[in-house]
């Protein structure tokens, strides 16, 4: 990194200006595939803040001692052991949950926010900053994720956290549930709208 | 002494040793948290189990409701004899693939509030991207089915993984499955086609073509066994 940034800005820059998924378009894959109901939204955002904020740290502590010719063996092992922990931990404690998750959480591992983050801020920069920098753009991934999730389940299901939102009274007088929403190619549609309000409102990330 | 970062003695042994801790952390996380999951699974099978027989417990009530309406399981093998086992510890997944003589076969006896008897049998098969499974329930004639249970582990949302969705295993209420003397397992066919040998059938899912095909061969395949166990009570029923 070019310039020094201040602890904030490494912490608030990934909500929006710098945000690891409408601006560096990083880690769409699992964006697609949790964001159908809220729940696991929320969950997938936890988890990706935990295992993003401890292999920060982890690897920035042990930064100065890593081989360079097997560095990103290394991080892919501290990756994989907590994406695994993590995984253990939701069996154990939110089963519902891990069900639906099923797969994505093993697949936090291949998340590209990961490896960016590991590979652009911890391997240069001391413990502390590096548990912002992954805190906040674990917090800039799981915005997103709840933001699309909120109006695929609100859309799509006609409730939030698995409650009614829609009345009753709407279904009466012909409303229908939006069967699309629930399906991939409308996250990607819903990701791209967030990413057009987004650069109207910062015009500086718009390409020439 | 200043180390050689780039030496390959250092490498060899920075990733071993890494290698050794983080093993060694996965493996005292499992073993802590082994017997809390392991009871979450089997609050799980529970409360599959009782979906065949259209009882959905509250969270907290899962095993209590399965005590209360579960009440005798035993294991049977291909001719109808009952042997030792316990039904409820039962790989299905891995019985489903032997040959029927040597299965070992559960079955989970309910009683419903009104005292009907209810003979619960699981089954387990292949979807299209994944295993298929479930639980089906008959009625104390040994051929009415009582209720139908289906869970997946990844079909495709909307099409395969509709098998889940009670509009489509409650088609299977009140379906017999002895017409005459043979266990013939309900097929599942395309909307308005009918199955080529005869016997019941409920459609398939447009678009979930081979999970729906997997659903029929996995009655097939996981109920036939059971013939010598329900035709007596079925002959039963009749007299």
């Amino acid at each position: 990194m070019a310039e020094k940034l201040s602890y904030r800005d490494v912490f608030f820059n990934p909500f929006s200006k710098n945000n690891p998924v409408i601006v560096q378009i990083l880690g769409i894959c699992s964006v697609l595939a949790v964001t159908t109901k809220l729940e696991p939204a929320i969950v997938m955002g936890l988890s990706v803040i935990a295992v993003l904020a401890f292999s920060n740290v982890i690897i920035s502590l042990i930064r100065n001692t890593i081989p360079t010719s097997i560095r990103i063996i290394v991080q892919l092992v501290v990756v994989a052991g907590l994406v695994v922990i993590v995984s253990e931990l939701l069996k154990a404690y939110a089963y519902d949950v891990s069900v639906q998750l099923s797969v994505f959480i093993g697949l936090i591992i291949t998340n590209c926010i990961l490896m960016g983050r590991l590979e652009a801020f911890a391997m240069a920069n001391r413990p502390w900053p590096s548990f912002l920098d992954g805190v906040g753009n674990g917090i800039g991934y799981a915005l997103i994720l709840m933001t699309v999730a909120f109006f695929r389940e609100l859309l799509g299901s006609g409730t939030l956290l698995g409650f009614r939102v829609v009345p009753q009274s709407f279904y009466d007088a012909g409303y229908v549930n939006n069967g699309m929403m629930i399906l991939p190619p409308m996250a990607l549609i819903v990701v791209a709208c967030i990413i057009w309000v987004q650069r109207s409102i910062h015009k500086e990330l718009q390409e020439k | 002494m200043k180390i050689n970062k780039e030496s390959n003695i250092y490498t060899i042994i920075y990733i071993v040793v890494l290698v050794v801790l983080v093993g060694s952390a996965l493996a005292y996380t499992s073993i802590s948290l082994k017997d809390k999951q392991q009871e979450n699974m089997a609050v799980d099978k529970m409360r599959q189990i009782l979906a065949s027989i259209h009882v959905v417990p509250d969270k907290g009530a899962v095993i209590s409701d399965f005590n209360r309406y579960i009440t005798d399981s035993y294991v049977v093998n291909n001719r109808g004899e009952r042997v030792d086992g316990d039904a409820f510890g039962i790989n299905v997944a891995a019985q489903s693939k032997l040959p029927s003589p040597s299965r070992h076969l559960p079955v989970y006896e309910a009683t419903m509030p009104d005292g009907a008897r209810k003979y619960i049998l699981p089954v387990y098969g292949a979807g299209l991207w994944g295993p298929i499974w479930g639980y089906v329930a008959l009625d104390a004639d040994g051929s009415t089915i009582f209720g139908a249970y289906f869970a997946h582990q990844g079909e495709t949302p909307g099409l395969g993984a509709e098998i889940e969705k009670p509009a489509f295993s409650d088609q299977f209420v009140g379906k017999h499955i002895y017409g005459g003397d043979h266990l013939v397992p309900v097929s599942v066919v395309k909307k308005g086609q009918k199955p080529v040998g005869g016997g019941e059938y409920v459609d398939g899912i447009s678009g979930g073509t081979i999970t729906s095909k997997g659903v029929g061969a996995m009655l097939s395949n996981c109920l036939l066994p059971y013939n010598n166990f329900l035709k007596p009570i079925h002959e039963k029923s009749l007299r």
